[in-house]
């Protein structure tokens, strides 16, 4: 059996008392939720914390407040089973439902948690394994070694990027605030993420994200799309989240279109927006909008299915996406 | 065999009942003990320290600071175990620890016993191996062109394992009577088995020195034999205890290294040790479907009557022997059963690649060649432009009849499976009439009930089963069979409750114990509900024979008066007239002594006598049908398998609900090697395995599964218990060719390699409406020195089952 390490595991009442203990623990420290990824990758060795600081207990991060008019507060340490069945956001942001009842396995949303899934580690076929398998490779940069097994020549790690939530996060306009013992901060979802499979996040590991901010919805309506091999337990190796806020005569005033699974962190593809903007949807134009999405994705070898072909895909799931919103 | 239906005819009272199992309930509630849940006290954990490494020298070993480790209580390495073992007589080529080679990433190189599995995972960064690396052969053309350095010594020279050429009739006659010769070329990608319960062992000596082991086996007569030569200790001394397997479908039907390791390390500890595999070493051990690529002309005549069949195959063994020699014979031996081929040549070559060996798959070395024929069979329809129902319909082989390669069919219930799936799936107004993006596909197969030859040659039976009964009324059936989820305990109680006319629920099965039950030669091939069921069928017949003896004298009726039913033994024509079951036992036992009997059985002689005839015969062959309807998405070459309408040739259910589980867990593995499953490597990474985890490994879920619509047809064969036949494996083969043969009716285009995964759609989608030809599948395959082929005489040509002289051979050259 694959056996987890030892390591210390401490469970804080409160916010303040959790970065406290992040300070303490310094760089061997993690914060757990679900743990649904964080254990198993620490039962692989990919991620090697002394020190576990479970969330989970933090009242303070288990709260949703506000509705369509005022905007949300999502409280970081709901479980993705809650989101799903959230009144609120069902009524509100029901984009947040959706993408979140894809996520894996009914069990692992059980667990698994909307913020845990927003700070995913990114994902890598040559890094998702255990220990041994890694060795026999001579590891990747991502953790062990030192080159990209994906892009040998390549200086940084293509780890990708593997929430569904995190481009819808992104296409909504959300925030989330970062609270360390130097204080608290606000960050944009689209400022969050950085392009590199090693540092994918605009975050310092000492800081707790205990709040997602999404905005009032307005007129905006939201879809995502997920590609993956089954109904069930795989992550997007293609996920398309698309807004689109539209004038009563149907002109669109402002949309957004963000490709997740394809690469470190999330795309978003402005000149696809650009072609939508200040005018009516139609099929000339859904179509030269998925063909600009389609030149930004540029998958590697690095998931399952092949790369050729994902890339392909986001041609017709940026269509489908914009029809179903249409 | 007397009678099938026991000695008064009467209705069934058990066989043909949805009875639930026997072990239903200790399932249902987690209560059945699998190896892993096997504890005993002083118990230490193993762990196997594997190559990293895909195909090396080993220059040295340094266990010295695993050994320091405290907690470490034993460290063994290959000069520990040096004879060599293998499930094949002929491919004697594994070591339980490599010794002086590894020979794919996951072979062990030494082994870890701890107090417990953390320190033994510590232990293993501590021992240091020296490898000199050698060049990797990872493909079937590399394998064919490498000559240096071999992965083995042995074989049939450089990387080839074995080559086989057999030529059934005269050929170029053959294929000069066709007036269609088709030529076509297909890949089957390997995958493996993906059993729920990872493989797990517990080894133990106890006070006198005796060894037992505990193990998630499906052939604990097998592992019997490979610890008596491996551990060099008598096999009287020696228990093997198979536990229930939480999955099996082939994958646990090798002795396995871990299995000797723990032997060995309780041998030198003297403690118990134990040992279950991460899900990774699950892959590494493997022995699942060989990746296969093969050529096959066919001639046929306008009416689609098949004039001759030449068919090629080359099989990737991966690192060691296994199964595949009878594995490459498999993809030659069972072409003929379904559709009449008058004349036919099988060339066949398997090689060694630095990959996880493979071996047994759920219809081991027949859904590869099954697909290729099914899909070429619907190539030749639509060329001949004859319905696929209708050609294959007509040239099925009759029952009763010796194939050209000398292989006795039975009962063959095909007919009625076709007409079952195509009258229930609307065939007729689908076929070619559904809209752009939808179709509809037919194919066929047919598997063994049993092999008909043992895997080492002996004259003694293939299963043995010793009933004991007791003066309480108690039956105990003991049996070396190993119930492998798929309910052979279950199928024991039925038979012995249907003859003895008690409730399957009052019977005791003690099943897969060396020490205790007779031997069963394991759970594979499909034969266990035919041999076992023959052989408790003989052993309950005997017992009632016994009690009907006593029971007449008792109650002064004439013998053939005496029935069994309902818990009691009683005159027929006058039935309150009669004893208990428990009163009837216990007058045997006073006048016969302790009330003990056996069956067994051997299958029939096969009527091939020729080399390499032992493969392929069968006491009966089962039979399918399937018509899959699927979506093909045009713009992403996404397949989704809307339903699937099965018929299967079950002879007759012994209990229809588990041969329905049967034929539909068949039709969910089918579907997930017709779609997604592979196991794939990284060629030039290393040769890793690309994704060894139940997460990455694709495989369906429930929600892949479609609809399936089962049929079971009933035809009882003579050769089985009640007239039963297989149904583990035979339902699984049409499934693959079905899936492409549907794709094709939908967006017409040819998959002609599996699994058929949405890129290769796409692509064959494409290229068709650039005009090109809208197929995706290998081109050709790799020239290779066949040997002269091995000539047989058909039995229409007047042959007599032997191979040809040499002599003569050439002459007729």
């Amino acid at each position: 059996m694959m056996r987890l390490p030892k390591f210390e595991y401490r469970v804080p009442r409160e916010i303040s008392e959790a970065v406290k203990m992040m300070a303490d623990a310094g760089p061997d420290g993690m914060f757990v939720a679900g743990g649904t990824d964080l254990y198993p990758n620490m039962k692989r060795r990919q991620q090697t914390p002394k020190t576990v600081i479970s969330v989970t207990r933090l009242q303070e991060m288990r709260a949703i407040r506000g509705d369509a008019e005022t905007g949300i507060v999502i409280g970081p340490s709901i479980s993705l089973t809650d989101i799903c069945n959230h009144p609120v956001i069902n009524r509100d942001y029901p984009v947040v439902a959706e993408a979140a009842r894809l996520i894996s396995t009914p069990l692992l949303r059980n667990m698994g948690t909307i913020g845990g899934n927003l700070l995913l580690d990114t994902r890598c076929n040559y890094y998702d394994q255990n220990y041994e398998w890694r060795k026999g490779i001579n590891f990747c940069m991502k953790k062990d070694g030192d080159i990209c097994w994906v892009a040998p020549s390549s200086p940084k790690c293509w780890a990708v990027q593997s929430a569904d939530l995190v481009p819808v996060m992104v296409a909504l306009g959300a925030r989330v605030k970062l609270v360390s013992t130097l204080g608290e901060r606000m960050v944009t979802a689209e400022g969050l993420y950085n392009d590199d499979g090693i540092n994918y996040l605009h975050k310092r590991p000492d800081e707790l994200l205990t709040e997602i901010h999404l905005p009032p919805r307005n007129g905006m309506k939201a879809v995502y799309k997920k590609l993956r091999r089954r109904g069930a337990f795989d992550f997007p190796v293609l996920g398309v989240a698309a807004t689109l806020d539209r004038a009563e005569d149907g002109t669109v005033r402002d949309a957004r279109l963000i490709l997740g699974g394809v690469a470190p962190a999330p795309i978003r593809v402005k000149e696809a927006e650009g072609i939508l903007v200040g005018h009516k949807l139609d099929q000339e134009r859904m179509a030269a909008a998925a063909e600009a999405c389609y030149l930004k994705a540029r998958p590697l070898d690095n998931t399952d299915f092949l790369m050729n072909w994902r890339k392909q895909m986001a041609r017709p799931f940026v269509l489908r996406a914009l029809e179903e919103l249409r | 065999m007397a009678t099938n239906n026991g000695d008064n005819e009467q209705p069934l009272k058990v066989v043909g009942k949805p009875f639930r199992k026997v072990d239903a309930r200790a399932k249902c509630t987690g209560q059945t003990l699998f190896a892993d849940d096997i504890t005993l006290p002083r118990m230490l954990f193993a762990k196997l320290l594997r190559s990293h490494v895909p195909h090396a020298l080993i220059k040295s070993i340094d266990t010295s600071k695993a050994i320091a480790l405290p907690g470490v209580v034993a460290v063994i390495t290959g000069r520990d175990l040096p004879i060599p073992y293998g499930i094949l007589p002929v491919s004697q080529d594994e070591h339980a620890l490599c010794i002086d080679k590894v020979r794919f990433i996951g072979d062990p190189v030494a082994a870890i016993a701890a107090l417990d599995e953390d320190t033994a995972f510590e232990a293993m960064d501590l021992i240091e191996v020296e490898y000199e690396p050698l060049e990797s052969i990872s493909t079937i053309e590399d394998a064919l062109s490498i000559e240096q350095p071999r992965i083995h010594d042995y074989g049939s020279g450089g990387n080839i394992h074995k080559k086989v050429s057999l030529e059934f009739g005269d050929m170029e006659e053959g294929f000069a009577e066709a007036d269609l010769i088709r030529e076509d070329v297909f890949f089957y990608e390997g995958n493996t088995h993906l059993p729920m319960e990872q493989h797990a062992a517990l080894a133990h000596f106890d006070a006198d020195g005796k060894l037992t082991l505990w193990s998630a086996t499906q052939t604990p007569h097998y592992v019997h034999r490979a610890l008596a030569k491996t551990l060099e200790i008598p096999a009287s001394h020696i228990r093997v205890i198979a536990t229930p397997n939480g999955g099996g479908f082939g994958g646990k039907s090798d002795p396995f290294n871990h299995e000797i390791v723990v032997a060995k390390l309780a041998m030198i500890t003297g403690r118990p040790v134990k040992v279950t595999l991460t899900r990774e070493e699950v892959f590494y051990c493997h022995r699942g479907r060989h990746p296969v690529l093969m050529w096959v002309k066919t001639g046929v005549k306008r009416d689609g009557a098949i004039t001759a069949m030449h068919f090629r195959s080359l099989l990737d063994g991966g690192a060691y022997g296994s199964y595949g020699v009878a594995s490459t014979f498999y993809t030659g031996a069972l072409q003929t059963v379904t559709y009449n081929i008058p004349r036919y040549k099988f060339e066949g070559v398997r090689v060694f690649t630095n990959k996880p060996p493979c071996g047994p798959k759920r219809g081991h070395g027949t859904p590869q060649p099954r697909f290729a024929l099914e899909v070429q069979i619907d190539k030749i329809a639509e060329e001949l432009g004859l319905d696929p129902v209708e050609i294959r319909r007509r040239h099925l082989v009759p029952p009763d009849s010796v194939t050209a390669n000398y292989l006795r069919v039975g009962s063959n219930g095909l007919g009625e499976c076709i007409d079952k799936v195509v009258e229930a799936s609307d065939w007729k107004n689908k076929f070619q009439k559904l809209p752009y993006g939808r179709g509809i596909g037919l194919a066929c197969g047919s598997y063994l009930c049993g092999a008909g030859l043992p895997i080492y040659w002996n004259d003694m039976p293939h299963s043995g089963v010793q009933l004991r009964l007791d003066r309480q009324g108690g039956v105990c059936v003991m049996c070396g069979s190993i119930d492998i989820g798929q309910g052979s305990d279950s199928i024991l109680a039925y038979i012995v409750a249907e003859v003895l006319g008690i409730d399957p629920f009052d019977i005791r099965v003690l099943t897969a114990d060396t020490d205790l039950t007779p031997v069963d030669l394991g759970s594979y091939s499909s034969r266990v509900t035919l041999m076992t069921g023959n052989a408790a069928l003989q052993a309950a017949e005997r017992a009632r024979e016994l009690l009907t003896i006593a029971v007449a004298e008792k109650l002064d009726v004439p013998i053939e008066n005496i029935t069994f039913a309902e818990r009691r033994a009683f005159d027929v024509e006058n039935p309150d007239v009669g004893v208990s079951f428990a009163e009837a036992v216990q007058l045997a036992e006073a006048k016969f002594g302790t009330i003990g009997t056996v069956g067994s059985y051997t299958p029939p002689r096969s009527p091939g006598k020729f080399k390499g005839a032992g493969v392929g015969p069968s006491p009966a062959y089962s039979y399918s049908a399937a018509v899959v309807e699927a979506d093909v998405d045009p713009e992403t070459g996404i397949i989704t398998v809307e339903r699937v309408w099965i018929a299967h040739d079950i002879g007759r259910s012994i209990n229809p609900a588990l041969v329905m589980g049967q034929v539909e867990g068949s039709v969910y593995m089918g579907l997930g090697e017709a779609l997604m499953e592979e196991m794939t490597y990284r060629g030039n990474r290393n040769v890793v395995h690309k994704f060894p985890s139940l997460l990455e490994y694709k495989s369906p879920t429930t929600l892949e599964m479609c609809d399936v619509k089962t049929f079971l047809v009933e035809d009882p064969d003579p050769n089985g218990p009640f007239g039963a036949k297989e149904v583990g494996q035979g339902p699984l083969l049409p499934i693959p060719p079905a899936v492409v043969n549907a794709v094709y009716d939908a967006v017409g285009v040819r998959i002609d390699e599996v699994p058929a995964s949405p890129d290769k759609v796409l692509k064959a989608i494409r290229e068709k409406a650039q005009g090109k030809e809208g197929r995706y599948g290998p081109k050709s395959v790799p020239e290779v020195e066949w040997p002269a082929p091995l000539k047989v005489l058909t039995p229409a040509e007047g042959g007599d089952g032997r191979e040809l002289p040499r002599e003569a051979a050439h002459m007729k050259d």
